[in-house]
């Protein structure tokens, strides 16, 4: 911990692709995929909760599968497409997840809501028609203290038969 | 009704699913400096020393302060104004807040932090109720309360307890323990400060804007009009962001100091030790009946752990003795409780604030004694609810009260009274109380505990209130309110809410006291805005007031838009204002002010699980909850929140605890510290009860805490259904399970628990006269 | 927020560039896959390094040979879990794979990392000011063991899930070092130490995992942990056995969760050879295989239930090797 902030920072050039859109930035290597999304790049939709990968709020798309951004480095993702909640809707459409996380109140404090919508993008694009166990199993990773996730399914299950 | 009622999308849904609402981390204004906090490693120690000029060489730091930089104490309750932002003098518990560095980057801050070094003397900690009963070995906590490390001390009896027991054909006695727990929102407390011209700028995520501007007013001996607190999009609080906090004064001290935005934003860990979450509570029953079950006398005896700190530990206490009646009509009742202060993070109000605890020792205490009787507890309960439109014996207001229907509803859909009777298979059953908002404000004032305004302009409609949403939808019951009176959609209403420049007062997001309050005043305030759009229309028609139909975004014969430009041009600027001031229903006695509310909310709740002999595992397949919300404003809405009430109590009755390992938070993360997953929770089936409250806002009563209240007791009462074995604590881990069976098996009382109740120095209890026990007359005596 | 410390960040080309740096730089650098343990620990200060060596370099294929099979070092713990042919040849593995922390950590975190997850201690594994607070321990910074102070030892508790079914299934791991290639029984890869808790050596990548499906063998992986999701586990048993009809030829027993190494039982391994596989006899050998696992009170829920609760993965291991069913069996986490 003592004097840490005396060593070299090494800066790279780092190329992402986040929600279609490539940037190139000369970034900190030791600052997280979530600090850059946040700090960088302006995309606060990606929140946090722990930073340590025990709560799943900072869940986003890495090559389409959910993965932790507090836990991933910029230079590890290079040439992978990074999805965050920004990158959800088409245009001022909102993807049917959003549509039915609104329709159904499965946001409440909305703090949580980001990351488990990522995590539920990811299951239906794998599995059109999950059952409400396996939206169980797909989002385990992700905790939610407002809603007690029973509209959190009801929302999953909806936009699911609604895109299938 | 034309949206009341109706399971609409809440106003902010949008912002929330794009990520687009702003959080108060997600504020990132050029220049901002970021704040890190030093904080104790003592639980109890005397600081002897604080060197920052190795901390202030670091290049990039631009300020360091200490508590001499803020030595003016706040708190949240005028009588316990015992903390300080930043301490100089002595630290009560790891993690208290010693000084503050703001810097370019965090880790500069995190850095300098490390680098400021302080002498300490250490000193004995207290870490437990007993402990703090007893002498202190080195020195007291506080230097206020007592005897020893006692805070609070209270004594009360209604009517003749003594009587009561002598009539008594059983008197049962017992103790229950019920953890601490801590609400964990998923957001970390934010808060963003600015200084320009004089005047002090701050977002937070708050549950209380009112009460963080008057702290800051104090601490920074500032006047409020030079201080303004702005909710930012709020991540979750749950009680736990309902005091005003170090870093939000610090943030704000930090900016006047550098003159450049400054955030704190704390770690995981830190909101662990803010906490101010559910006190561990010890207590004992004792209960009258007579041959039929009715209750003759109750004695409630409560100890509360409070932590290093005041806090609202002093209602807080007066908590776990005020709505035992509020449910079951109790003639007689003695209350003494008592709040010690440890060297641990302060408690304080966790969602139900300082009543799951007795709830728990009450529906399980009941229990017994049907069992003791040989009467099925459902009846048993069922024979002393109390009933609509009366006075308790302390004096609380009851008005609507939904408990018999709400009774019915689980009772029917879970089919408990025909439930399966196997080892290993059991149900259980509570029911509970809740306020709809507390009666009496935190500091004495004549002032309404709520004001809306609203303004029309060109069709559009704008309401202001100082309510925050927490996630909970209180601007969507605003809006919902203002549209229902003005004939729109929701959605037609703008909101400008939670900011002490711009918006009215409303005294903030705890006690279950928005939509009644701030509802109230929004329907006074819109209807007196939809008489002046009647009126202009009316004129223009040629017609009464009286025949112009408000609707579907119409006023008689015209469009909304049209009607608000006739409305202008014969009233000037159209606004209009309403705000709510509770009824004055306290008892006459000291310590009344605790537990009136202007209604009572009612739940009931079956749980139905699997516990295992061989490892104490318990398996929750199915929770039934009803919940007398008086009215619906919007179904979605309650549903959510009676829902993420149960969620959370399951959590505490099953694994959520705050525990300490030598003078430590023992597991301050995510990880350890356990919350439910999707795999951990049941189905929860809901269901809403309606009782029309004659004073809530289209009858409206509270939905956000109450139905936490059953799902604890009720666990435990299915667990003994299950195994035969009483767990009298909570959170019933596997081995407490195992323990009681093993006590079980050697002919040992079959119970895991606390073994006694320790003896406390109460007072002689003020003996307060009963009311009137029918209301109307009740009501006229009130003062 | 918590973040990282500064460092270097490297990028070895292969598996031998990666180790020759290691080898150059020595404790200063550790090697980084998914990152899933390691980030954590390293925002809590409980790695002091300058560098991390990137392992991105890694493949990440499942080399189907039939009955053997070679897992590249940087198949993430999601496609292990979902991979056809190691749920067909090596179930267990699996089925552990699959119950390591939560989704989201599984397809980062990959079946290399997850056989080196370091060792841990709720003494050990909190941030930096809590350690500070408590006072350092032998693992980092410190001089005693907080959990058991008169030792001389660690006991960090071995934390993973998959290690002990590698080993139940005498799998190899192939290691790449400076000089060259080898492969080692996985049994070999650790010791028991909370601190020195890996036999290979420093500077050596763990490229692969090399099963090979016995005949007539059968594998399964119980795991007990608070919640459904997320924890680590607090006992688990992994258990490869071989049948002859109802006879059991062969077993291996391994534990996870209650020593600082994966602990073989073998004494469990030797009473179920020769025996048909009925409840009561699995349940002896659950007994026996309970016995030397010791944990501490360093992990989540008592040690004294921990203990008991060997018996009971154990049991339910066999029970799933030897029958392939859940049957009526208690739900160890507590959904």
């Amino acid at each position: 911990m003592k004097n840490e902030t005396l060593r070299p920072v090494d800066r790279q050039v780092i190329a992402l692709e986040v929600n279609g859109e490539r940037t190139e930035m000369l970034l900190p290597v030791h600052k997280t995929l979530l600090e850059v999304l946040r700090e960088d790049m302006g995309l606060t939709g990606t929140k946090h909760g722990c930073e340590l990968g025990e709560c799943g709020t900072c869940t986003v798309l890495v090559g389409g599968k959910p993965e932790l951004s507090c836990l991933v480095l910029p230079i590890q993702v290079q040439g992978q497409a990074v999805t965050t909640v920004e990158g959800m809707a088409h245009g001022s459409q909102l993807h049917p997840l959003q549509q039915a996380f609104a329709e159904l109140g499965a946001a409440q404090c909305g703090y949580c809501t980001p990351g488990i919508l990522l995590a539920a993008k990811s299951l239906v694009e794998t599995n059109p028609a999950p059952t409400r166990d396996e939206i169980r199993e797909a989002l385990a990773g992700n905790l939610c203290r407002c809603t007690g996730y029973s509209k959190i399914l009801d929302a999953v299950s909806l936009a699911a038969s609604r895109m299938g | 009704m034309k949206v009341v009622g109706k399971p609409l999308p809440k106003v902010d849904a949008s912002a929330k699913v794009t990520g687009r609402a702003i959080y108060a981390d997600d504020m990132l204004p050029p220049r901002t400096l970021h704040c890190r906090i030093l904080r104790s490693p003592h639980p109890h120690a005397r600081i002897l020393s604080i060197d920052t000029s190795a901390a202030r060489r670091i290049p990039g730091v631009l300020a360091v302060i200490t508590g001499a930089d803020l030595p003016v104490k706040f708190g949240i309750l005028p009588v316990t104004q015992d903390e300080r932002a930043l301490e100089h003098e002595k630290v009560r518990y790891v993690g208290d807040p010693i000084a503050a560095v703001a810097a370019t980057d965090e880790e500069i801050a995190a850095a300098a932090c490390d680098a400021i070094a302080v002498e300490y003397d250490v000193l004995e900690p207290v870490m437990s109720i007993d402990a703090a009963l007893r002498e202190p070995k080195d020195e007291r906590i506080q230097d206020y309360g007592g005897p020893n490390n006692i805070h609070k001390l209270v004594a009360l009896e209604f009517g003749d307890v003594e009587g009561g027991f002598a009539h008594a054909e059983t008197i049962r006695e017992d103790v229950f323990f019920y953890q601490g727990n801590t609400h964990l929102p998923m957001e970390q407390h934010s808060a963003i400060a600015t200084y320009l011209d004089g005047k002090v700028t701050l977002w937070s995520s708050t549950q209380v804007v009112h009460y963080v501007h008057r702290a800051l007013s104090k601490v920074l001996e500032l006047p409020m009009n030079r201080i303004r607190v702005i909710g930012a999009a709020h991540g979750g609080g749950f009680g736990g962001k309902t005091d005003p906090f170090a870093h939000e004064i610090i943030v704000c001290k930090l900016a006047m100091l550098t003159g450049r935005p400054v955030k704190c934003t704390l770690t995981r860990e830190e909101v662990f030790y803010a906490h101010r979450g559910r006190h561990p509570v010890l207590m004992w029953v004792r209960t009258g009946v007579a041959k039929d079950g009715r209750i003759t006398a109750m004695h409630f005896r409560t100890a509360l752990d409070g932590g290093a700190y005041g806090s609202y530990g002093v209602a807080s206490t007066f908590y776990t003795g005020a709505l035992q009646t509020v449910t079951y009509d109790i003639p007689a009742y003695r209350f003494e409780g008592c709040r010690v202060f440890t060297n641990k993070p302060p408690c304080g109000p966790k969602r139900g604030h300082g009543t799951p605890q007795p709830r728990f020792a009450l529906e399980l205490h009941l229990e017994k004694i049907a069992r003791d009787l040989g009467l099925d507890p459902v009846e048993l309960k069922r024979r002393n609810f109390v009933q609509p439109n009366t006075r308790t014996v302390n004096w609380l207001r009851v008005t609507s009260c939904g408990l018999d229907e709400c009774v019915d509803r689980v009772m029917q859909a879970s089919g408990y009274a025909t439930r399966e009777k196997r080892i290993g298979h059991g149900m259980g059953f509570a029911v509970s109380t809740y306020l709809s908002g507390a009666g009496t404000a935190i500091y004495w004032n004549d002032m309404p505990h709520s004001e809306v305004q609203i303004k029309v302009d060109r069709g559009g409609v704008t309401a202001y209130c100082g309510a925050m949403d927490i996630g909970q939808g209180s601007d969507s019951v605003l809006a919902t309110i203002v549209a229902e009176e003005l004939g729109l959609q929701p959605a037609d209403v703008r909101l400008v809410t939670a900011d002490t420049d711009t918006t009215p007062i409303d005294l903030g997001s705890y006690s279950s006291r928005v939509t009644f309050m701030a509802g109230n005043a929004a329907v006074e305030a819109a209807r007196k805005m939809r008489a002046m759009l009647v009126e202009a229309t009316a004129a223009k028609m040629g017609c009464e007031a009286s025949a112009v139909e408000v609707g579907d975004g119409r006023i008689g014969d015209f469009s909304f838009e049209e009607a608000s430009v006739l409305a202008e041009a014969r009233f000037g600027t159209l606004t209009s204002a309403g705000s709510y001031t509770p009824p004055r229903i306290a008892g006459p006695y000291k310590g009344s002010g605790v537990g009136p509310s202007p209604a009572y909310s009612y739940s009931a709740c079956v749980v139905d699980l699997d516990a295992d002999e061989r490892t104490g595992l318990v398996s929750v397949n199915k929770i039934w909850i009803a919940h007398d919300v008086g009215r619906a404003i919007n179904p979605l809405l309650v549903e959510g929140q009676v829902e993420g009430s149960v969620y959370m109590g399951l959590g505490e009755a099953l694994m959520e605890e705050q525990t300490f390992r030598k003078g430590l938070h023992k597991w301050p993360s995510m990880l350890e510290y356990k919350s439910p997953t999707f795999l951990d929770m049941p189905e929860v089936q809901t269901f809403i009860v309606e009782t029309v409250d004659p004073e809530g806002p289209y009858g409206a009563k509270e939905a956000g805490q109450g139905p936490l209240l059953p799902v604890p007791p009720a666990l435990c009462s299915a667990v003994y259904d299950a195994l035969g074995v009483w767990i009298d604590e909570i959170p019933v881990t596997p081995e407490k399970v195992l323990e009681a069976l093993r006590r079980k098996s050697k002919g040992e009382p079959a119970r895991y628990g606390p073994p006694m109740f320790p003896p406390i120095p109460y007072p002689p209890p003020i003996k307060v006269e009963p009311p009137p026990k029918d209301l109307d007359h009740a009501s006229a005596a009130a003062i | 927020m918590l973040r990282l410390p500064r460092f270097r960040y490297l990028r070895p080309k292969t598996a031998r560039e990666a180790a020759s740096m290691a080898a150059e730089l020595g404790t200063r650098a550790m090697f980084v896959a998914g990152g899933t343990d390691l980030f954590p620990k390293l925002k809590r200060r409980q790695f002091e390094i300058d560098t991390l060596i990137g392992l991105d370099f890694q493949s990440r294929e499942i080399h189907d040979g039939g009955a053997a099979c070679v897992i590249d070092a940087g198949v993430t713990l999601s496609a292990a879990s979902r991979d056809a042919h190691l749920n067909a040849m090596f179930p267990g593995y699996a089925q552990a794979a699959g119950l390591v922390s939560s989704p989201p950590l599984r397809n980062a975190g990959t079946i290399g990392g997850n056989l080196c997850v370091d060792t841990r201690c709720n003494y050990y594994d909190m941030t930096y000011e809590w350690r500070k607070a408590a006072g350092f321990c032998l693992k980092k910074d410190g001089d005693i063991c907080l959990v058991a102070p008169s030792s001389p030892r660690c006991w960090a508790v071995s934390s993973s899930d998959t290690a002990p079914m590698a080993m139940a299934l005498d799998g190899w791991v192939i290691l790449a070092g400076p000089d060259g290639d080898r492969e080692l029984p996985v049994a070999a890869l650790y010791r028991d130490d909370g601190i020195e808790y890996m036999a290979k050596r420093p500077t050596e990548v763990v490229t692969g995992l090399r099963l090979t499906a016995a005949p007539n063998t059968r594998s399964a992986y119980v795991k007990l942990r608070r919640r459904g999701s997320i924890d680590f586990p607090i006992a688990g048993a992994a258990v490869a056995v071989a049948l002859d009809g109802d006879t059991i030829a062969g077993c291996r027993i391994v534990l996870s969760g209650v020593a600082s190494h994966p602990l073989e039982v073998p004494a469990a391994d030797e009473f179920l050879k020769g025996k048909r596989a009925d409840r009561e006899i699995l349940k002896e050998a659950a007994d026996l295989a309970a016995k030397p696992a010791k944990p501490l009170d360093n992990a989540d829920l008592s040690h004294f239930w921990r203990k008991r609760m060997v018996h009971v993965v154990v049991e339910q291991a066999l029970e799933i090797a030897t029958t392939s069913t859940r049957g009526s069996m208690v739900k160890l986490s507590q959904q």
